[in-house]
């Protein structure tokens, strides 16, 4: 009886494993074939044709995405800290009227959906002259970005103990001297764990990355995938469209496996904290 | 930076002579601190939200944004009396193409937030349980979660592919079908498509959420139970799902609200398909492709306040913990 149970469970968890890498473990397969190989069906790997990755390297546009993508996520991310640690120190250490209210306007924001600021912020983008450049999705980033970070760094701070402060009140030190000496220390790993959500979420937005761009050199990572086209308009180029995304998907995959204790924690911050 | 340097300085002189306390430098620091944040999520969030809702009252284009009339409710419904006394209405409300995305989208979120939340308690109840490998699982899980949406889209859809797709080769060795599916093509299947892939994506995320839920049960509760011979089942029902439910409902609201703006996974994996199209996918389509700018504004301000009902269940439901002095 207890055999039967230990595998059952075990077999569940087989199937869980399974059911989460195979996806990308076929993707990878299918990255490695080219010409008509891609059309026969094989789950093992049988012969390794680097040549959709050449392809997809050497193409015109897809490094040039990339560098896009990298610029605009490290930006984003950038800007939406250097914001929102000044401003949760505020929001979680000092009282004041319409706290509150603030707080929770920050956490409407973050779940607005995009597509109702889409037409608003098309025309902001316009009259900026920013249309068509990295800077119009720097801009548009931080409605998502910014009440984030702001969220889970003002709920961290709230956990940090009152008297290192205290301490430094007595001391007579100013509120940006607490902020850059005493907190800015302590926030580090918190400060890496909301940096890397939010730099996946500007890494993989796409409404306003396809809505913002019109040129091929000027589109991010998802928006060069979900286009790229190949000879003719019937034929779907999927080798090099699964190359490009093996590419795109190694570096997130191994940022998260590193962190993934520190994401865990900070997803559930952000999602629920009640 | 300097001007909060100097602000709390000339506080502080000040506050020698005016008698400013600690707590009122304090505020003072703290509204310089905040007036950047605030002043950036106007620019990108409130202010775009209210030309989205001035637009939808005009009947402005794509080609001349600044060239709209104002012409009331008109894109929302309007109706003439003809001279036969027939009544003719017109607009979004009466439009059976914006019902049938409403419909796609409610449907497509009950039902993929159902799955995900029951699949992914059964996954955070294996994660849960002490066994050999759990690291190992719990890193397999976060697979699907790192992949971009764009790339799991393509990536599915490559799988789902109807000649050479290897789910329709594993379904037909298996002896399940008889004949190729064209799973993203065809009407009926589309849907099903879709949710597949929001399931495979987004499971692993509520399974972190009821994991971290779970985890706040003290185990000496199910030692009791087990000493007094509770079934497992009757476990689960009567100490573990009521302990993890308000965990639970704020994730599933979460999640609810996610997949009520959905965008990207239908907009690649389906493209143009009318049993999936979602209500910011027609959106987008009328602002942007079909020229059609102050029309598809109404549209996103419709989907707007659906999800501005639900931030405000958000909130309430989760009791979410505003005061600040973490008295929970």
């Amino acid at each position: 009886m207890d055999y039967i149970k230990t595998g059952a469970f075990y077999l569940l968890v087989a199937v869980i494993v399974l059911f989460s890498i195979f996806p990308f473990y076929y993707a990878i397969l299918t990255s490695l074939k080219t010409g008509t190989a891609i059309f026969s069906i094989n789950y093992l790997p049988r012969d390794v044709d680097w040549g959709n990755y050449v392809s997809v390297l050497t193409g015109r546009t897809f490094l040039r995405n990339l560098v896009n993508s990298i610029f605009i996520a490290t930006t984003t991310v950038v800007f939406a800290l250097f914001l929102a640690v000044t401003a949760s120190y505020a929001l979680a250490r000092v009282r004041f009227r319409g706290r509150g209210l603030l707080l929770m306007t920050i956490l409407a924001v973050s779940m607005f959906p995009q597509i109702a600021v889409l037409a608003g912020l098309f025309e902001l983008v316009r009259w900026l002259g920013l249309y068509n450049t990295p800077w119009a999705l720097i801009l548009s980033y931080t409605i998502f970005t910014l009440p984030f970070t702001v969220w889970v760094l003002t709920t961290f701070m709230r956990d940090l103990p009152v008297e290192i402060e205290e301490a430094a009140i007595v001391d007579g030190a100013t509120p940006w001297v607490i902020i850059s000496k005493v907190f800015l220390p302590l926030l580090w790993p918190a400060l890496v764990t909301t940096g890397l959500l939010a730099f996946i979420g500007a890494w993989n937005e796409f409404l306003f990355a396809l809505t913002f761009t019109s040129s091929e050199v000027q589109r991010t990572v998802p928006v060069g995938i979900a286009l790229l086209s190949g000879a003719s308009q019937q034929e779907i180029p999927w080798g090099p469209i699964m190359a490009a995304s093996v590419i795109v998907t190694v570096p997130l995959i191994v940022l998260v496996l590193i962190f993934q204790r520190k994401i865990v924690a900070g997803l559930t911050a952000g999602g629920v904290k009640g | 930076m300097t001007d909060t340097t100097v602000s709390t300085a000339r506080s502080r002189s000040a506050s020698a002579g005016a008698g400013l306390s600690l707590q009122q430098q304090r505020q003072r620091a703290a509204f310089w601190f905040i007036a950047p944040m605030v002043t950036a999520l106007f620019c990108v969030a409130a202010w775009p939200l209210m030309r989205t809702i001035y637009f939808s009252l005009t009947d402005t284009t794509l080609s001349n944004l600044y060239g709209g009339k104002f012409i009331g409710f008109d894109n929302y419904l309007s109706w003439r009396t003809l001279e036969s006394g027939r009544t003719v209405y017109k607009g979004t409300l009466v439009d059976p193409a914006w019902w049938n995305a409403v419909w796609n989208t409610v449907r497509f979120s009950l039902v993929s937030v159902t799955i995900e939340t029951t699949l992914g308690m059964i996954v955070a109840l294996v994660l849960n349980a002490e066994f050999k490998g759990r690291g190992f699982v719990r890193a397999a899980i976060l697979v699907p979660w790192a992949i971009p949406t764009i790339v799991s889209a393509k990536m599915w859809a490559w799988m789902l592919n109807d000649q050479f797709g290897i789910i329709n080769d594993m379904l037909l060795k298996l002896g399940i079908i008889s004949e190729k599916i064209a799973w993203t093509a065809n009407i009926d299947t589309a849907m099903f498509a879709v949710l597949i892939v929001d399931i495979w994506k987004t499971t692993p995320f509520m399974a972190l959420l009821c994991l971290a839920g779970l985890q706040m049960i003290p185990r000496d509760i199910y030692e009791a139970a087990k000493i007094d011979g509770v079934h497992p089942v009757k476990v689960f029902f009567k100490i573990t799902l009521p302990l993890v439910r308000p965990a639970l409902m704020v994730a599933v609201i979460f999640r609810i609200l996610d997949a009520l703006r959905i965008f990207d996974l239908v907009y690649v994996l389906t493209p143009n398909s009318k049993a999936t199209k979602t209500m910011s996918v027609i959106s987008r389509e009328n602002l942007i492709d079909f020229d059609k700018f102050a029309y598809g504004s109404a549209q996103s301000t419709l989907l707007f306040a659906i999800i501005a009902v639900f931030v405000a269940l958000y909130i309430w439901i989760g009791k979410v913990d505003l005061s600040g002095d973490g008295g929970k």
